[in-house]
């Protein structure tokens, strides 16, 4: 399989972008990344977006995308897995450049939430995280399905450091300037903020923004002619049951353990390697369940972790690193490229006062609903 | 627009009745081409029992559309009597009353009001068993 690079990122600032379409949207990100990666075209365009038809009643998002980014004739579709959907997009493209077929692909995501009212989201969240005659009959939702996990890890394990997640996505999203929440939040607000499905409280969950993000991925010979760093990216995904109580363990997300496993075995890496890693906290309780179901932090022991630091920027797995799903934010469509577009920049040396001080190989976990599928990038710089 | 998918999933709503594969065990809420386990075709239909333990429960308050005027509301994850797990809305429950491991029954509700065609969906939830020995 031949190799595949990625070599220019965008991303607007995700906000509430009520002057924006959905495809304007994904348009800026887009020919931003374009730009990054110094090239006026691609073979092909991938597009990220896991609730156009239901929020904006658009589909046909392709096309759309590479009308506005100025790229028509261009062969563009969308990628849909629920808010895993920019990762879907991402598989795709890099699945081109992998079999040879495309040179330089433009693999975007978009969402806006803030189009939809807070009823319409929800039901947005329940599309994605179950089935529309079970949970969805039943107006469970997202946020009602973490919380049932949620209270299985407690009993199991309890719930120490848990609610530590946000704090931590929070300190690293300060001063980001593409943030949806750049600032810090202690410990103590979270504990008091309300709860929006006991025991997950308003701030152990992402909010309601927009946001779009584009990478621009090419193939080994092409990046050889960039000049933008030779970053080579990996992408692995597996689903599970959609019903997370229909597994034989709640609390392991096979999805998350065999993609992960999956792309450290093709990269050649070993987790020890790992410099960073971007998280699926969309509640705070599937950032627990990533690192552990990862292999990055024994059962019921990631709230214990990180409690002690060791998912800090100074830690021992830097973890969210422009403040992650909870802080960055977290629109569908875009948030596994703003992942990657993240872990370019720190391997790149562009992550500005969010640096690491050793940034080669990162890796970042996406989640559609509550695992029912995961997708695992993995980015490693070159030595040219 | 929805009322062929209500019909199709009426005698599962209606009395839990779903198909279990003879070879695996594995229960299916919908008619399975293959057995999601052991990818069996052979199937019996059966009714779950109607009352169990309450696992883990929570309270939805910031409710998906057509639900609104039902919030707050309880979903808990149940235990039924064959070891079957089910998720449900929780309902005739007095504060307080909802505890882990509480003995629960399926009733027949009313569980929302479709579309703009007003059509009313009707289906199971679970309620505390008056016994609790």
């Amino acid at each position: 399989m031949a190799g595949v690079y990625v070599a220019g990122v965008g991303f607007t600032k995700i906000a509430e972008h009520w002057d924006k379409d959905l495809e304007q949207l994904m348009a800026e990100a887009a020919v931003k990344a374009l730009e990054d990666a110094g090239v006026s075209t691609v073979n092909a365009i991938y597009v990220g977006c896991a609730l156009g038809e239901h929020l904006q009643c658009q589909a046909n998002l392709g096309a759309l995308m590479a009308e506005c980014a100025g790229l028509t004739g261009v062969p563009a579709f969308r990628a849909e897995a629920a808010d895993a959907s920019g990762a879907a997009a991402l598989y795709s493209g890099f699945c081109d450049i992998a079999s040879g077929r495309s040179e330089a692909v433009l693999v975007v995501g978009g969402e806006k939430l803030s189009d939809g009212l807070s009823e319409e989201v929800s039901s947005g969240t329940l599309m994605m995280s179950g089935r529309s005659w079970y949970e969805g009959f039943m107006g469970i939702d997202f946020y009602a399905m973490s919380a049932l996990l949620y209270r299985l890890y407690s009993k199991r394990y309890g719930d120490e450091g848990i609610p530590f997640f946000p704090v931590i996505s929070h300190e690293h999203a300060e001063g980001v300037a593409h943030a949806q929440y750049p600032f810090k939040i202690a410990l103590d607000r979270v504990l008091e903020s309300p709860f929006i499905a006991e025991p997950l409280r308003m701030l152990e969950v992402s909010g309601i923004g927009d946001g779009a993000a584009a990478a621009v991925l090419v193939s080994e010979e092409l990046a050889r002619r960039l000049k933008s760093p030779k970053i080579r990216m990996f992408i692995s995904s597996a689903t599970d049951y959609v019903n997370p109580f229909d597994r034989e363990d709640p609390l392991r997300l096979q999805s998350v353990m065999l993609s992960v496993s999956r792309v450290l075995e093709h990269a050649g890496v070993s987790r020890s390697e790992l410099n960073m890693v971007e998280l699926h906290d969309s509640a705070s309780i599937l950032g627990a369940l990533c690192l552990e179901s990862g292999g990055f932090s024994p059962p019921g022991a990631a709230g214990k972790l990180a409690m002690k630091g060791e998912f800090g920027l100074n830690g021992r797995l830097p973890c969210n690193t422009f403040g992650g799903l909870k802080a960055r934010g977290h629109p569908f469509g875009a948030t596994a490229i703003y992942q990657v577009a993240e872990i370019y920049l720190q391997l790149a040396g562009r992550a500005g006062k969010n640096q690491l001080d050793k940034a080669r190989t990162g890796l970042a976990i996406s989640l559609s609903g509550v695992g029912a599928a995961a997708f695992t990038s993995l980015l490693k710089m070159e030595e040219v | 627009m929805r009322v062929p998918g209500y019909w199709r999933n009426m005698s599962f709503l209606y009395r839990l009745a779903g198909w279990k594969c003879v070879h695996c065990g594995a229960f299916h809420h919908y008619k399975p081409v293959v057995c999601r386990r052991c990818r069996s075709k052979e199937f019996a239909q059966v009714e779950l029992p109607g009352s169990g333990r309450l696992i883990a429960y929570t309270v939805v308050r910031s409710p998906p559309k057509e639900f609104e005027r039902c919030a707050p509301y309880a979903i808990g994850l149940i235990e039924l009597e064959d070891g079957t797990k089910i998720l449900s809305q929780l309902t005739d429950f007095k504060e307080n009353e909802l505890r882990d491991d509480i003995r629960v029954e399926a009733v027949f509700r009313r569980v929302r009001i479709n579309g703009e065609q007003g059509i009313i969906e009707y289906g199971y939830k679970f309620r505390p068993a008056l016994s609790q020995s």
